[in-house]
């Protein structure tokens, strides 16, 4: 079997670069095989290979389908983003290089939706940490019909990022239907006409992105404060210590691995802010919103640059890795400070 | 309440003005919060039984006292023929690829979590907490990274604009949370019971199967039920795969535009329709879902 798959998937390649003749139309029957050469090993491994063999096979269809649809597909690209491929064209890819890259280093759109993207990361998180810890803290101090609140605070979670730039971006923050710019008249502001301007409208983009993401950080605060050990606060209490004290000296340090759970997990969804911005603005007024998820999608999709956009991908791809990763050591570093 | 739990309490002997206060501030401060949580919905709501006149004129906000309702929004959805049945391939769509992507990322992800909860792999320098991290890291990987190389796959092996396709990448997406949640919930079952069960005879996939499955079942379905949410809302990576064939609810809500303007009052009808059975779910299930957003964050 293993000999058929790779057999397969060897003639199917040259057949691909034009090397030999015989081959499939497309790579759809060598997938199957390849599919079955998965089941293969599965069966393979339970009846042949022992204890060992069964204990693996817990593992392995996870690790098959992360293989087929994660890691190929990253290295595909990884040879794409060499390329220049007109979806639309006829002349498929054709290597070019470091073109791409060439490109991207001059393209201002690029390095804007990047920029973007880390100011969305910047702004917004914080925001909706101190946003959700208040709620949770609130809804932490022993008050009646806390189920009702839990229940209403956790609805944004629920509905569709597309639904709430439709529904709240265009219509209540609109500038003529909407209710808020008419509020806000009454109250002395000018209508605002939220998305004509750069700075209203990346604002008004991160109200309604936190208004999706702060019920995720406040359900995990509040599960944090609920698993508080309650003597230290009672100690505190017969101390006579402030409630401002009993926060910032308790609270908070107890707190923190919480905390860095919901920001780092926050700042990991931020990178991929995309469909609220798309249904909203688009992007603009000039680029203000942009974010590089939505650039890759209108480059490789809407103008079938797939190259271009595969390039820009790996990158961004390596971006949001490294930075993340810098963000965890960094957190790792805080908590062992404040806790130990 | 006795005394012994709170020796420090003051004597509720009179009003405790600080205290009343700072509960009302409470309560205000709370309601504020629903209010804007909450608002949006209204919102919506009223604007599927607004008349296209009230929409326009600017802000109303109550039926029946701003603007006489009118079914120009629902009256379509329900009972148009062609509203109706684009209506019905829609939420079909959506209802079959989150339902059935949620089962294959269930299994994968909690036959993954159980052995690493379970065993010591050791192949080469990975062991068990390379492995866990190889698949939770996958969370980092932003949809935009993997989606054109996915496309170009999908348009060759003809699974582009196909449900088979949204649901294979939507359990692969998914599978990182559900590895998450359960590995959680596996370690916090102890593993003497999968010990006695082996005593008694079983296998080590006979005791995962009759002893461990069901003592982890609430924590198989929030996270059954939290990726049912995310398959449910999720639009770019159907928004790239997809085109006319395979195409879920928020693409219908989105192509409420016209070349008249936008139909606000099919859209927040359609809105209405679309994310109902996920408030049903959030209201009734609100226990897991909760569950399923705080395992492994919280000890």
């Amino acid at each position: 079997m293993t000999v058929v798959a790779l057999l397969a998937v060897l003639i199917q390649a040259l057949h691909t670069v034009g090397a030999i003749g015989p081959g499939f139309d497309s790579w759809r029957p060598v997938a199957i095989i390849v599919v079955l050469w998965f089941i293969a090993i599965d069966v393979m491994v339970y009846v042949d290979g022992g204890v060992k063999g069964q204990r693996l096979l817990f593992l392995l269809p996870a690790l098959q389908i992360t293989l087929a649809l994660i890691i190929f597909p990253t290295l595909f690209g990884l040879i794409v983003a060499f390329t220049q491929w007109d979806l639309g064209g006829v002349s498929g890819p054709v290597f070019n290089g470091l073109d791409n890259f060439r490109k991207m280093a001059s393209d201002g759109f690029f390095w804007n939706a990047l920029g973007n993207n880390f100011k969305y990361v910047l702004v917004a998180v914080p925001l909706q940490y101190v946003i959700a810890f208040g709620v949770a803290l609130l809804l932490n101090q022993g008050i009646r019909g806390q189920k009702f609140f839990r229940v209403a605070f956790l609805v944004p979670f629920m509905i569709s990022p597309v639904a709430v730039g439709w529904m709240v971006g265009r219509s209540i923050l609109d500038a003529n239907r909407g209710v808020v710019p008419k509020g806000l008249d009454r109250i002395g502001l000018d209508r605002i006409s939220f998305f004509d301007q750069p700075v209203p409208a990346f604002l008004g983009i991160i109200a309604m992105d936190s208004w999706v993401a702060v019920p995720f950080i406040m359900v995990l605060l509040l599960a944090g404060l609920q698993a508080l050990p309650t003597e230290v606060f009672e100690a505190a209490q017969i101390d006579g210590a402030s409630p401002w004290k009993r926060f910032w000296n308790i609270t908070f340090p107890l707190m923190l691995p919480v905390s860095v759970t919901a920001i780092v997990l926050r700042v990991i969804f931020e990178f991929k802010l995309v469909d609220i911005v798309r249904v909203v603005t688009a992007g603009g007024p000039g680029g203000a919103t942009d974010t590089l998820s939505l650039y890759i999608y209108r480059e490789g999709v809407e103008s079938s640059n797939v190259g271009y956009a595969t390039a820009m991908a790996m990158v961004f791809l390596i971006v949001v890795l490294v930075s993340v990763t810098l963000l965890l050591i960094f957190a790792a570093r805080k908590v062992r400070d404040v806790v130990y | 309440m006795s005394a012994t739990t709170i020796p420090y309490e003051a004597p509720r002997r009179r009003t405790n003005w600080p205290r009343l206060l700072g509960r009302v501030g409470i309560y205000a401060a709370l309601i504020v919060w629903t209010v804007i949580f909450l608002f949006p919905l209204y919102w919506t709501v009223t604007t599927s039984i607004k008349p296209k006149e009230a929409v326009i004129q600017g802000p109303k906000l109550f039926p029946w006292i701003d603007f006489a309702p009118s079914n120009a929004g629902w009256f379509p959805l329900l009972f148009e023929q062609g509203q109706r049945s684009a209506f019905v391939r829609h939420f079909q769509n959506t209802l079959s690829v989150s339902l059935i992507a949620a089962v294959c990322a269930v299994i994968l992800g909690s036959l993954a979590a159980y052995g690493l909860s379970r065993f010591q792999y050791r192949y080469g320098p990975y062991d068990n907490t390379q492995i866990r991290n190889f698949f939770l890291a996958q969370l980092i990987l932003p949809p935009a990274a993997v989606a054109l190389p996915i496309l170009l796959m999908f348009i060759n092996l003809g699974l582009k604009d196909t449900r088979e396709g949204l649901v294979l990448m939507y359990t692969i997406m998914n599978l990182p949370i559900v590895i998450w949640i359960m590995f959680d919930q596996f370690n916090a079952i102890p593993i003497e019971l999968d010990h006695a069960a082996q005593v008694d005879g079983a296998s080590e996939w006979g005791a995962f199967l009759r002893i461990v499955l069901p003592i982890a079942a609430p924590g198989l379905v929030a996270a059954y039920i939290l990726t049912v949410v995310l398959c449910w809302n999720e639009y770019f990576i159907a928004l790239v795969l997809s085109s006319t064939n395979a195409v879920t609810l928020p693409f219908m809500i989105a192509g409420q535009v016209t070349s008249q303007g936008v139909k606000w009052w099919s859209m927040a009808a359609l809105t209405c329709a679309a994310i109902a059975p996920l408030l049903v779910i959030g209201v009734l299930l609100e226990r897991f879902i909760v569950r399923g957003l705080t395992a492994g964050s919280v000890k």
